[in-house]
């Protein structure tokens, strides 16, 4: 997502300085912005555009061109009025999963990034052990935690609880029952955190702390220790230095955790479609893929239309975070 | 993403390929086209198998092969080293199996072993059962020759869609497959696009040993059945397994109490969308089934087939209500042999215990195979007797659908499944092959989910699949 600003600004600061370039010069320019903007345009511009269009069209994905059929708003109409069950449940999951990917795993990212740059022993131990889930194959993260963790028989967490017997077994990924639930007008069912999405979040955490994790440490090794010098030299105990003249020296990074953190959200698809989607765990992305692929996919049209839902919420965020960029470069 | 109700086949390691989710997460954001262009382009590794030695069959009869082959299969299956010799088809034929796990892929390889004309070499390409099932459609669009697949709605859909091609000449030259599988088979349009392999009956699952120590007694009315629950309820054995991962497994309870509540004939037409689901009749059958739930597991949605089997197998729970692939999951021979099965009890008295539900397995045929002459041939050979049984010798946990298969190396079980299906005055599928496969997989796996969550919601939910309905019946 970041190229869209790469070729845009490089375009801008190409012509104002072209004079100063002699030809080859200029031809490499070309080159360089051409090539990556026309892979760009081929390969996300042209496929969001006809998504967009697909949304509006009847098409089962399997015969020709021929027999795509317009039909207006339709999708748009049952996804709003038959299907806004399913809708409104995979929202409010995915607002649910923003919220606490922010206030759980990324921050306890963050604080595991801070205590590894104090270079405590086994630092690369510890780094590797966290990060180890964000490597791992997304099918072997599905059944270790479908099967290994959180099984009702087998599972380590029942075995653990003492929970395996027949009849007190703790059902963590099938329970879909709401832990509260609230109406919202204009909807018919009810809205809630669902049990056993709130035990994949736990799953989701362990995936994402890592990679803030990594993140997050690569900036604070770049940050200048002479800053941190300056700072203890004034007087400021830990807390102070890292917020007052740590996190500001981060920003850069901070802002792309930020949206990563917010894209993540929006995307989240694999683990839960490695569960095979249980009820109470509705995730945007996999409305998309449930219309499209599978034996009961081949609605391009609805998928297509749940797609364009997700583009324009993910390009919301897109937006500010281009915005945002544009005037932090200003700035310097 | 439903149903891998199959024998031998195990949701458990597996539940996911990269190849899908890879697929999967390219769509999610702006998606609909790389499907697509997927579709539109016509070359794959799968289908470039042999065009060398298959391309003098093929040109020889591009239009006629229909024709070429009418003749030719009853002639293989009837004196195939004479005939092959002559004038039969050659060269090689590409397979699509969706026979993974390993005893269903060593018996599936026996099978092909055995097809006696020796001048066509089939080429089993195996995939993975459930990225098999969840890639279909893709799958489809450059199929190998031959193709495993399932009977009724989910071949009919593909078949209307042209995607897979017509067999009506080969099974002119079949018999000893009854008029239930041939109408399984049928498209449509009339013609034939499928060959069965096997069947496997559903019904209520338990132990021998149980009922004969406790003094149980095989129930055939719905009273008696209640009588029974209550009795293993009060024995401490909680009396009826639930399992429902994946969302499939409970479609099968479902089909049962509306066939003994309504009837086979109102079935078929609630699945075919011809009925309002607001219909006091489907009620009914959620407040039969609400008088089952305090019988059941807890757990029911989180819970594996698979872990249902090992709580059968443990004792801890009495009946099972399950296709007799269940045996698969038991390792011991003595545990097998203690597992028996008994029809659902009659609701109804007007509809007694007539309707029996039996999924076929079988294969079908690319719409346009490289080397239709040995596909057909190959087809053919599956149809008859001696494929089946070499099927079933290595994986024997269902029956033959010839009619002419040898019983003699039957287990009592598979007896008995035979036994039980023949008597059947009618038989059904099961819910995702009898009626439209989004229907199934997108509308009723969550709403038999929902119901069984919460059993208050379920005039709530049923209004629900009635608004859906309407939106893929039209």
């Amino acid at each position: 997502m970041a190229t869209t600003v790469s070729p845009a600004a490089s375009r801008k600061g190409g012509r104002r300085r072209s004079s100063k370039f002699s030809r080859a010069n200029r031809r490499t320019l070309v080159w360089m912005t051409g090539v990556p903007s026309v892979l760009h345009i081929t390969f996300v511009w042209i496929p969001a555009l006809a998504t967009i269009v697909l949304s509006f069209t009847k098409w089962d994905g399997i015969q020709g061109f021929s027999k795509i059929r317009f039909i207006g708003f339709r999708n748009y109409w049952e996804i709003f009025t038959v299907f806004e069950d399913t809708l409104s449940a995979a929202l409010f999951n995915n607002v649910l999963l923003l919220g606490f990917l922010f206030f759980g795993p990324t921050l306890l990212g963050m604080f595991l990034a801070y205590l590894l740059d104090k270079n405590i022993r086994g630092t690369a131990i510890y780094q590797s052990i966290f990060y180890f889930p964000v490597v791992l194959s997304l099918a072997v993260v599905g059944v270790i935690w479908k099967s290994v963790i959180y099984s009702p028989r087998q599972g380590l967490v029942n075995t653990v609880l003492g929970r395996t017997k027949e009849g007190n077994q703790i059902d963590w990924l099938g329970d879909s029952h709401k832990i509260f639930s609230f109406h919202i007008p204009f909807l018919d069912n009810a809205l809630g955190p669902a049990k056993n999405f709130v035990a994949i979040l736990l799953a989701i955490a362990w995936r994402h702390t890592g990679y803030i994790m990594v993140l997050y440490l690569a900036g604070l090794k770049s940050v200048d220790p002479t800053l941190r010098e300056a700072a203890a030299m004034d007087g400021c105990n830990e807390w102070q230095t890292f917020r007052r003249v740590v996190f500001h020296v981060m920003k850069p990074i901070n802002i792309i955790i930020i949206v990563i953190t917010i894209i993540e959200a929006l995307r989240t698809f694999d683990i839960v479609a490695a569960l095979r989607s249980p009820l109470g765990m509705e995730l945007t992305s996999l409305l998309v893929t449930q219309n499209l692929l599978g034996e009961g996919g081949g609605n391009v049209g609805r998928g297509s239309a749940y797609g364009v839902i997700l583009l324009l919420l993910c390009l919301g965020f897109i937006v500010w975070y281009v915005r945002n960029n544009f005037r932090e470069e200003k700035r310097v | 993403m439903s149903n891998d109700h199959r024998p031998g086949s195990d949701g458990g390691t597996s539940p996911f390929t990269r190849r899908k989710l890879l697929a999967g997460a390219g769509l999610a954001g702006v998606g609909a086209v790389l499907a697509a262009c997927g579709s539109s382009s016509s070359k794959t590794a799968a289908t470039t198998a042999g065009p060398t030695t298959a391309g003098p069959a093929t040109t020889a009869a591009p239009a006629a092969s229909t024709a070429a082959a009418t003749t030719a299969a009853p002639a293989t299956t009837a004196a195939p080293a004479t005939t092959a010799a002559k004038a039969g088809p050659k060269g090689d034929v590409t397979f699509g199996s969706n026979f993974s796990n390993d005893k269903p892929k060593a018996a599936l390889q026996a099978m092909v072993d055995g097809f006696p004309n020796k001048d066509v070499k089939v080429k089993v390409n195996t995939t993975d059962h459930n990225t098999f099932q969840d890639n279909i459609v893709q799958y489809l669009q450059q199929p190998d020759d031959v193709i495993s697949w399932f009977a009724g709605y989910r071949m009919r859909y593909f078949a209307s869609k042209g995607l897979v091609g017509d067999i009506s000449d080969v099974w002119k030259g079949l018999d000893g497959l009854g008029d239930s599988f041939k109408k399984a088979s049928t498209g449509d349009d009339g013609k034939q696009y499928f060959v069965p392999l096997y069947y496997y009956p559903w019904g209520l699952h338990y132990k021998k040993s149980v009922f004969a120590e406790k003094g149980y007694k095989v129930p055939t009315t719905w009273d008696e059945f209640m009588a029974l629950l209550d009795k293993m309820k009060t024995d401490k054995i909680t009396p009826l397994v639930a399992a429902n991962d994946g969302k499939w497994p409970q479609m099968g309870m479902f089909d049962q109490l509306n066939m003994r509540t309504n009837g086979y004939d109102f079935h078929v037409s609630l699945m075919a969308g011809k009925e309002k689901w607001t219909d006091d009749r489907v009620m009914n059958v959620f407040k039969n089934w609400e008088k089952l739930i305090p019988f059941q597991q807890t757990g029911v949605n989180g819970r594996k087939w698979e872990e249902g089997a090992t709580a059968l197998g443990a004792k801890e729970a009495g009946l099972y209500l399950i296709g007799t692939f269940l045996t698969s999951q038991y390792k011991v021979q003595a545990d097998i042999d203690d597992i028996d099965f008994f029809a659902f009890p009659s609701i109804d008295a007007k509809y007694g215990q007539d309707a029996v539900e039996a999924p076929i397995d079988g294969f079908m045929m690319a719409a346009k195979p490289k080397n239709p002459e040995a596909a057909k041939a190959f087809l053919s050979y599956i149809g008859t007797a001696p494929a089946e049984e070499a099927y079933l010798k290595i994986d024997p946990s269902s029956v033959a659908a010839s009619s002419k298969a040898s019983t003699a190396n039957y287990s009592a079980l598979q007896k008995k499944s035979a036994e039980f299906v023949g008597k059947a005055k009618q038989i059904s599928q099961f819910m995702d092959r009898d009626t439209d496969p989004e229907f199934a997989s997108k509308v009723m796996g969550d709403a038999i989910a929902k119901f069984l969550e919460d059993p208050k919601t379920i005039g709530e939910v049923l209004k629900g699949v009635e608004e859906k309905k309407l939106t893929i019946f039209k």
